[in-house]
């Protein structure tokens, strides 16, 4: 591993995704699956005139995880918004086939997702939106066979539009503050709706409604963490040791605490109104304090939780 | 769209044994490269996809300009171009160099 | 066709379907040789957010408790999801997740699920809606998309002649019945002029599905030429290198 990775991009939010590869897992080296040599491309961009990228904007492979053998992928969000196209959904779809095949005392201990993803690639709507559709069939398929699946989300693209959902989908999610995680685009409820119900050129209220701050501490996310790839690392360390299993009672529960969120914030507008509601200290300035000072807040009743 | 080969001759083998790197992005004002160790010792090769059409010319002097200065012989250099400025293709391949001799 | 024209042609004999908030259907109703199934819908057009979702998932989860592998048929004549600061801001993501969740529960307790689209449905209300169950059945009136081409004229800049140009001759992009037919997200498409009971009973007699084959079929029906070779020789390679 080069040097250039290890002083270099320690920061999660600048590195691209290989960066993060070689940051978080251990030392010993990542197989990648389908590499760039291969030019996996999409043939869909050059009709946009778009060139492409030769591992279509996603890297899946096998590493290992203080020392144990887990799947990745990982999203390089600055390849078209690192968007879901074709090739790119469908090496995530193979990725997590294969875990499920693997289940098994030799197998994978976890799948780790970098998430770092506008949505859908628009070009390729229908094939990006049914891989989405595909990939959240298969991370429940590798959670039934008894394997973790994490999200980590900390990019520039954030985890939007089917990401959100899919971030949802997995059994645990570990976020740092540049992180994103909703469905529709602040920039899309402004054309719909107005700018009164969403100026999307206001990023403190984008971070706010939207933010892993606001994730955190409603129980949305369940780790918030300071942002080098360090932190990330033993963030996903610490959680694969206890994870929901996909089973009836987990939904049970998740439709609990949902349902909870609804009747004690269904009102609110803005995220100072919850942390009022729910008792938190200085409210206003919760989007600003160091993460540190983050860190120290007690999150909302019902925010740690087992049900995802 | 356009897509060209620029090929060239270089006085020695580069160094080190890797036998492929990819780096950088395609994103705007940017480029990714993908290097491979695939050609006989003393020849180069570069090629460049980009949908910024009509600066051809400038893609050859720069690369032409990075053989000379880089010697990379075996090595073939695929380049998926976002619009990048040449001083920051010169940078990638430069960097991409690098890392395939081992140096960084 | 109106939902009660769908509810008579599926439930001839009668049902028990009822629209409850939210725009949210919910009710018993029976199919021949099959017994019971659970109904529950999103419909009038209604946009699915956080209040439709977590109703929806409810009674999902309630028909996964009665234990009976009853099959849970789910209408949807909806829009995209709820677009509002409020639904994004409770977390929208995680109550669409949850229903998707829901629903793949249900399946793997031996429900067979089945989506009947009769309206719009786009990006995550498709995904919640109606790509989350077993099979999606494309009915008279259905106008699925993951987003308008206005739109997506828009976001990506590109000029609206050229989109419309290119939806005609690629099915990766364009919304509409047909496309998603073609790539696999669509499992059938029934005509008005054949009543849908009977064709219920024989969807939900079909051998249940134990993988997801969408990728397959849309090689199949050549929609998706590489979503399917890709999938697995990632799947091999990880294979190989085990």
């Amino acid at each position: 591993m080069s040097k250039l990775s290890q002083t270099f991009k320690a920061d999660w939010y600048e590195a691209s995704a290989r960066e993060r590869i070689a940051g978080l897992l251990d030392a010993e080296g990542f197989t990648e699956f389908l590499g760039p040599e291969q030019r996996a491309m999409s043939p869909h961009l050059a009709q946009f005139d778009l060139t492409g990228a030769f591992d279509d904007g996603i890297v899946v492979g096998r590493g290992r995880l203080d020392g144990r053998p887990v799947l990745l992928a990982a999203q390089e969000g600055r390849f078209l918004g690192g968007a879901f196209g074709e090739v790119h959904g469908a090496k995530l779809v193979g990725l997590l086939r294969a875990a499920r095949d693997a289940a098994g005392p030799d197998g994978p201990h976890a799948v780790l997702l970098l998430l770092d993803t506008g949505g859908v690639r628009l070009q390729e709507a229908n094939a990006g939106e049914l891989a989405i559709s595909e990939i959240i069939h298969a991370i429940i398929e590798v959670r039934s066979a008894g394997i973790p699946v994490l999200a980590l989300v900390g990019g520039r693209a954030g985890a939007f539009g089917g990401g959100g959902i899919i971030t949802a989908c997995c059994s645990r999610i570990i976020a740092s503050e540049h992180a994103r995680v909703s469905v529709s685009g602040p920039e899309v409820i402004e054309t719909n709706k107005g700018v009164e119900e969403f100026d999307s050129r206001d990023r403190a209220l984008v971070w706010r409604i939207c933010g892993a701050r606001t994730r955190y501490l409603t129980g949305g996310v369940d780790r918030y963490v300071k942002g080098s790839i360090q932190n990330f690392r033993e963030a996903a360390i610490a959680l694969i040791a206890h994870t929901p299993a996909f089973e009836l009672a987990t939904l049970k529960a998740e439709q609990r605490r949902l349902s909870e969120r609804l009747q004690r914030f269904g009102d609110c507008r803005d995220a100072p109104e919850i942390w009022r509601k729910a008792g938190l200290p200085e409210p206003e300035h919760i989007a600003e304090i160091s993460d540190d000072a983050f860190l120290a807040i007690q999150r909302i009743k019902g925010a740690d939780h087992d049900a995802r | 769209m356009e897509q060209f080969q620029v090929h060239g001759a270089s006085k020695r083998r580069a160094g080190g044994h890797r036998r492929q790197v990819i780096t950088g992005a395609n994103a705007s004002g940017n480029l990714e490269v993908l290097v491979e160790r695939v050609l006989p010792d003393l020849e180069c090769q570069v090629e460049v996809a980009t949908a910024v059409t009509g600066f051809r010319p400038i893609w050859e002097a720069v690369i032409k300009e990075f053989f000379e200065r880089a010697s990379p012989g075996g090595l073939r250099f695929s380049i998926n171009d976002g619009g990048a400025r040449p001083d920051t293709v010169t940078l990638r391949l430069m960097q991409s160099v690098q890392l395939m001799e081992d140096k960084a | 066709m109106t939902l009660d024209d769908v509810l008579t042609s599926l439930f001839p004999t009668g049902h028990q379907v009822q629209r409850g908030p939210a725009g949210t259907l919910h009710g018993l109703a029976k199919v021949e040789g099959h017994g019971k199934v659970t109904v529950v819908g999103i419909v009038g057009g209604t946009p699915l957010g956080v209040d439709a979702a977590i109703l929806l998932a409810g009674h999902v989860l309630a028909a996964v408790e009665a234990s009976d592998r009853a099959p849970i048929v789910f209408l949807a004549d909806t829009s995209s999801q709820n677009m509002a600061r409020r639904d994004e801001l409770l977390g929208l993501n995680e109550y669409l997740a949850h229903l998707t969740k829901s629903l793949a529960l249900a399946a793997a307790h031996g429900h067979r699920t089945v989506s009947l689209l009769f309206g719009h449905a786009a990006a995550g209300a498709f995904i919640a809606a109606a790509l989350s169950s077993q099979s999606l059945v494309a009915l008279p009136g259905a106008a699925p998309s993951v987003m308008d081409i206005p739109s997506i004229s828009r976001v990506t800049k590109l000029p609206l002649e050229q989109l419309e140009r290119l939806a005609k001759s690629t099915p990766i992009f364009a919304p509409g019945v047909a496309p998603l037919f073609a790539i696999g997200a669509v499992t059938q498409t029934w005509a008005a002029d054949q009543p849908f009971a009977p064709r219920l009973a024989d969807l939900l007699r079909q051998p249940v599905p134990t993988s997801d084959l969408r990728d397959q079929i849309g090689l199949e029906r050549k929609g998706r030429r590489l979503a399917q070779t890709i999938a697995a020789r990632v799947a091999a390679e990880a294979a190989a290198h085990a």
